[in-house]
């Protein structure tokens, strides 16, 4: 079904749905502190949390009024005309249609959700208003992002939650570490979007100058300027909009689309190009290869903020901007093979490095990244609606199990290390249920939430006829699939090591010396680990809050305001799954259905490899069977610390297991990679680019300057002589006046009025005399 | 005899000269002010004037804006001269200079 | 105005009234009379403001000038000039140079006014709907940040006039 023109129906209040979380900014940020020290903080969350609540109901209202329209149309407010630049016209619009409605919802929903968890979380925190101030210029970012209507709206909104990301993380700058990791964060995230606004740029400059018709192109006069005359028949170019649903209209004209897609740059197809560039700004955002190593760094920031940006909805950016830009990147069968690709390999380099991490932190980041994989494996295979499924079931679940770990973090008094945890399935009730649920679901257990998406990601890799690899998708199905066992073990490894068995903390409370938890086997063994390893203590950083207090009592359960969100979060991991049912069930897939008219334009450049039914039951039960495998081995290897194996392998002689835990242990050294290549790199260049400077180009300055020597020995002499006597008498001269003039500086007010306005007249008289 | 455009201007133009001949010879600040308020007074006839003959409704609309800012400015200005009459005990304005040279 | 003779003759007055008034407040030695001065000056303007059939602006100088303004002027030469003797408060200063400018500004106005055209009259039309409409549509932004000086006056006066907490009195 082909519209020929996406109907826009104007819904005057969706501009509040960014600006809400804005006035609570600003409100927060201009005068939070001084309404915290007089009313407690009660008067910075009330407004912190309401008017992102707010932004949910109105984008909920939205929501419902884009169900009752009739398919293609989208929701649509005007606010002005931004940039009115030559050709150029960016327009502060912000649009709802059936994808960004689904994000939206997300972003509003979990976002208000994990304020109000805030609240219990953040409760000693002395610079509360700040916090609540950056997490609602967030909540505008992102929606901004979600909803604007043109790439350059949405770049402000990228840039804007890369700027709150970089706030977040660095949260509590006095410690010289999460500083640097917000630093970290925010450099490697430049470098993506470098590549976006390169992306953009090239876009824009392709459609541009692209003769529309094969005559030679008019002379520039007759732009058109309104979107309405987005139909009118042959033009210069074929496009000077930037707005998302112009350039797709622009695509869908089969003539258009072949003279773009055959235009080369160096060789390189322009739509390749441009799709490889707007994903680096993907892979900067949504921590892909090669640029994910900063969203582990990021959990120096507060526990509420990883599972708001870092888990639930910023680092989807990525993701989301590519199935908003589906129309394109369809075109380029390279770029959709990379993108898959690399997701594919990111979801397994990232879940093996989640094995073997200690930090509960670190572990949920390195399965966040991996999950952000599937995801990109999704749209790149052209299975956009499953990625958005799988994003907004990664959402609740991912966010539950963030909030779980700042539950049990808060509970067990800042303590990061998985070690120092256990037991705490007694003392914490509500959250372990709640993070055992979540658990099911991101490993894929059935008819929990993460097991439609996820089974319907691996099912559309395997399936997929647009791959470029030689064996098509089935190579990216069993890189995905590995990664899903290992999603199942390690999830469940954090779940049996923090809530089975006994406590370990109450000892470790007393002092965190080695030989606090040495009469603890998994102490013994892990330490000696690290002992052969590192010969230092582990490296992962304990982000112990500013504000840690450490007693000997046992953990206690998180207050109501966080377990009430885990339980809402929780809920919606066990069923919000129940939108997409597989078709192959005989279900109805309602959010298939529902995305399905955002994607119909290109879906016919998504081709299927023709596997049947039978191959889909197969692969569901293998999915299956992976989920359980993880969980069962997790279940026999961790569950109540008793196991020996773990401990025992790790003891090991062997070099091989030596060699291969410390090198995934400690994150196949990417981050010491960069450090050399990059960092280093970049001062042995410039150190080399000092030696050539000190030596080629000072000694031909140096010959120069000699040279120039002779010169200016023979004019110092003239110098001395002529020119210095007449500047010292010009000197002389200011200076005398000076000395009469500054008596004019009496500091009578009148005097000065007087001057004022004789000079004025002077003026006028003069411009009298000269027009005269 | 008829009163047009020029008429006003020379009104406008006298009650300028005098505004700016009492600001530069007054020794009291509050006359200072009330040579401020003649300038201002001076300003807003002006623009009246010009509406009245051609120039549309904007010319009385920014008097009224005048007269609006021109009352805070009274406002500010005289409690000005209250805190300098506190501060040196005399309202003469050339004893308040101490930014001078 | 129907005849041109006596809708000049009113000018006129008018116009002396003000300026005579106005060289009052410029030549007075007694502040207290200057402040009279200026009072009926204000009220001159507000005939002229009527004369150009500004019949709302003629409204707002009584209200906002004549009712308000030279009130508060008053009250400033009270509460100050009781610190002189009254007849010899507005003393002058500079003589010459105020001459100087006072010569040299009204030259410059004669001048530039005889090379202004004398313009048509616009029919007179009932304003005031008209200048409520424009500040509530066209100038609406000028209006509300009108608003927003008046109150920062407000504050700044009340501020500067209950003095600095602590310092001299």
């Amino acid at each position: 079904m082909h519209e020929a023109a996406p109907v826009l129906q104007e819904f005057p209040l969706l501009f509040l749905v960014p600006l809400l979380p804005l006035i609570g900014a600003v409100w927060n940020g201009v005068m939070g502190k001084t309404m915290q020290r007089r009313f407690g903080h009660a008067a910075i969350h009330l407004p912190a949390i309401l008017l992102p609540a707010g932004s949910f109901v109105i984008s909920l209202w939205a929501f419902l009024t884009l169900a009752d329209a009739p398919h293609g149309t989208s929701m649509y407010n005007h606010l002005w005309t931004w940039l009115p630049v030559g050709t150029l016209q960016a327009e502060a619009a912000f649009l709802m249609d059936r994808l960004s409605g689904v994000m939206a919802l997300v972003v509003t929903f979990v976002g208000t959700l994990i304020h109000v968890y805030s609240t219990g979380y953040m409760k000693d925190e002395p610079a509360y208003w700040r916090f609540f101030a950056y997490l609602n210029l967030f909540m505008f970012a992102m929606l901004t992002l979600v909803l604007g209507d043109n790439f350059l709206l949405m770049f402000v909104g990228w840039e804007g939650v890369g700027l709150c990301s970089y706030l977040l993380i660095s949260f509590w700058w006095r410690d010289r570490e999460k500083a640097v990791a917000g630093m970290k964060a925010f450099v490697v995230n430049r470098i993506g979007d470098l590549g976006f606004s390169l992306g953009v740029f090239l876009l824009f400059w392709g459609l541009l100058t692209t003769p529309a018709s094969p005559a030679p192109a008019k002379a520039h006069g007759e732009f058109r300027h309104a979107p309405a005359a987005a139909q009118e028949a042959p033009e210069a170019t074929l496009a000077t909009s930037i707005a998302f649903r112009e350039v797709e209209q622009i695509l869908e004209d089969p003539v258009k689309r072949d003279r773009i897609v055959n235009r080369d740059i160096l060789g390189v197809g322009l739509m390749t190009l441009v799709c490889l560039l707007l994903f680096v700004g993907a892979t900067g955002k949504s921590a892909q290869i090669p640029l994910y190593v900063w969203l582990p760094d990021a959990m120096a920031g507060p526990t509420p903020v990883s599972a708001l940006i870092h888990a639930a909805t910023m680092v989807t950016a990525g993701v989301y901007m590519v199935a908003r830009l589906h129309f394109l990147f369809t075109l380029s069968p390279v770029a959709m093979t990379v993108v898959a690709t690399v997701g594919a390999l990111t979801a397994l380099f990232a879940a093996t490095i989640g094995l073997f991490q200690y930090d509960i932190k670190k572990v949920l980041a390195y399965s966040t990244v991996s999950q952000l994989g599937f995801m990109f494996v999704a749209v790149g295979v052209g299975a956009y609606w499953v990625a958005i499924f799988h994003l907004m079931t990664h959402a609740f679940f991912k966010a539950c199990l963030f909030l779980g770990s700042g539950s049990v973090i808060m509970g067990c008094h800042h303590e990061q290390d998985m070690r120092k945890m256990g037991g705490l399935r007694k003392l914490m009730p509500i959250t372990a249920v709640t993070y055992f649920i979540s658990c099911a679901a991101i490993a894929g257990f059935p008819f929990f939430s993460g097991f439609f998406s996820k089974d319907e990601i691996l099912w559309k890799a395997f399936d997929s006829g647009n791959m470029l690899l030689p064996g098509g998708g089935v190579i990216l199905w069993a890189v995905t699939a590995i990664a899903a066992l290992g999603t199942s073990f390690y999830m469940f490894r954090s779940y049996y090591m923090t809530f089975s068995g006994e406590y370990r903390g109450a000892a470790a409370a007393h002092g965190h010396d080695a030989s606090a938890v040495a009469h603890d086997p998994h102490g013994v063994a892990y330490d000696s680990a690290h002992g052969a390893v590192h010969g230092a203590p582990p490296a992962d950083p304990h982000g112990h809050d500013s504000h840690g207090h450490h007693g000997a009592h046992l953990p206690v359960e998180s207050p109501a305001a966080m377990t009430g969100v885990l339980a809402v979060l929780g809920g919606l991991a066990l069923v919000g799954g129940y939108v997409g049912l597989p078709l192959l069930w005989g279900l109805p897939n309602a959010f298939e259905a529902w995305l399905e008219p955002i994607f119909a334009g290109t879906a016919e450049r998504v081709t299927s490899a023709g596997f049947g039914h039978g191959a889909e039951w197969g692969l569901m039960g293998f999915s299956i069977i992976v989920a359980f495998g993880g969980f069962f081995a997790a279940r026999v290897l961790y569950k109540d610390g008793r196991s020996p194996i773990p401990a025992r392998l790790l003891a090991s002689p062997s070099p091989l297991v030596q060699a291969t835990h410390r090198t995934i242990f400690n994150k196949y050294y990417v981050d010491e990679l960069y450090g050399v290549v990059f960092v280093k790199g970049s001062l042995v260049l410039s150190r080399g680019l000092a030696i050539w400077d000190t030596r080629v180009i000072d000694g031909a300055v140096n010959l120069a300057g000699t040279i120039g020597r002779g010169f200016g020995f023979l004019q110092g002499a003239i110098d001395r002589l002529f020119v210095d006597g007449m500047v010292e008498l010009v000197a002389k001269v200011v200076e005398a006046a000076g000395a009469k003039i500054r008596r004019i500086q009496t500091g009578h007010i009148q005097a000065y009025v007087q001057g004022l306005a004789l000079g004025a007249l002077a003026l006028v008289a003069l411009a009298y005399l000269l027009a005269w | 005899m008829t009163v047009g455009l020029p008429q006003y201007l020379v009104v406008s133009g006298v009650l300028l000269a005098l505004g700016l001949f009492t600001i530069v010879t007054r020794k009291n600040a509050v006359a200072i002010l009330m040579g401020v308020e003649l300038v201002l007074n001076a300003g807003l006839l002006n623009l009246v004037a010009f509406s009245r003959f051609g120039g549309g409704l904007d010319g009385q609309v920014f008097a009224l804006f005048g007269i609006v800012l021109a009352a805070a400015e009274a406002v500010v200005a005289l409690a000005i001269v209250l805190q300098v009459v506190r501060a040196q005990r005399s309202v003469d304005a050339s004893k308040a200079s101490d930014l001078k040279e | 105005m129907t005849d041109p003779v006596v809708s000049a003759m009113v000018f006129y007055a008018l116009a002396t009234f003000t300026l005579v008034a106005a060289g009052f407040v410029a030549l007075s030695n007694n502040i207290v009379h200057s402040a009279f001065a200026l009072f009926a000056t204000l009220f001159g303007m507000a005939g002229l403001y009527a004369f150009l059939s500004a019949d709302l602006l003629a409204i707002v100088q009584m209200l906002v000038y004549v009712g308000g303004i030279s009130v508060l002027v008053l009250f400033a030469v009270m509460l100050t000039s009781g610190l002189d003797d009254s007849r010899h408060s507005n003393s002058t200063t500079r003589l010459a140079g105020g001459i100087a400018v006072l010569l040299a500004v009204a030259a410059a106005a004669f001048v530039a006014a005889s090379a202004v055209p004398s313009g048509t009259e616009s029919a007179i039309t009932p304003m005031t709907a008209l200048i409520g409409d424009a500040l509530l549509g066209r100038f609406v932004l000028p209006f509300e940040v009108v608003s927003v000086v008046l109150l920062a006056a407000l504050l700044g006066g009340v501020t500067l006039a209950r003095g600095v907490k602590g310092g001299d009195r």
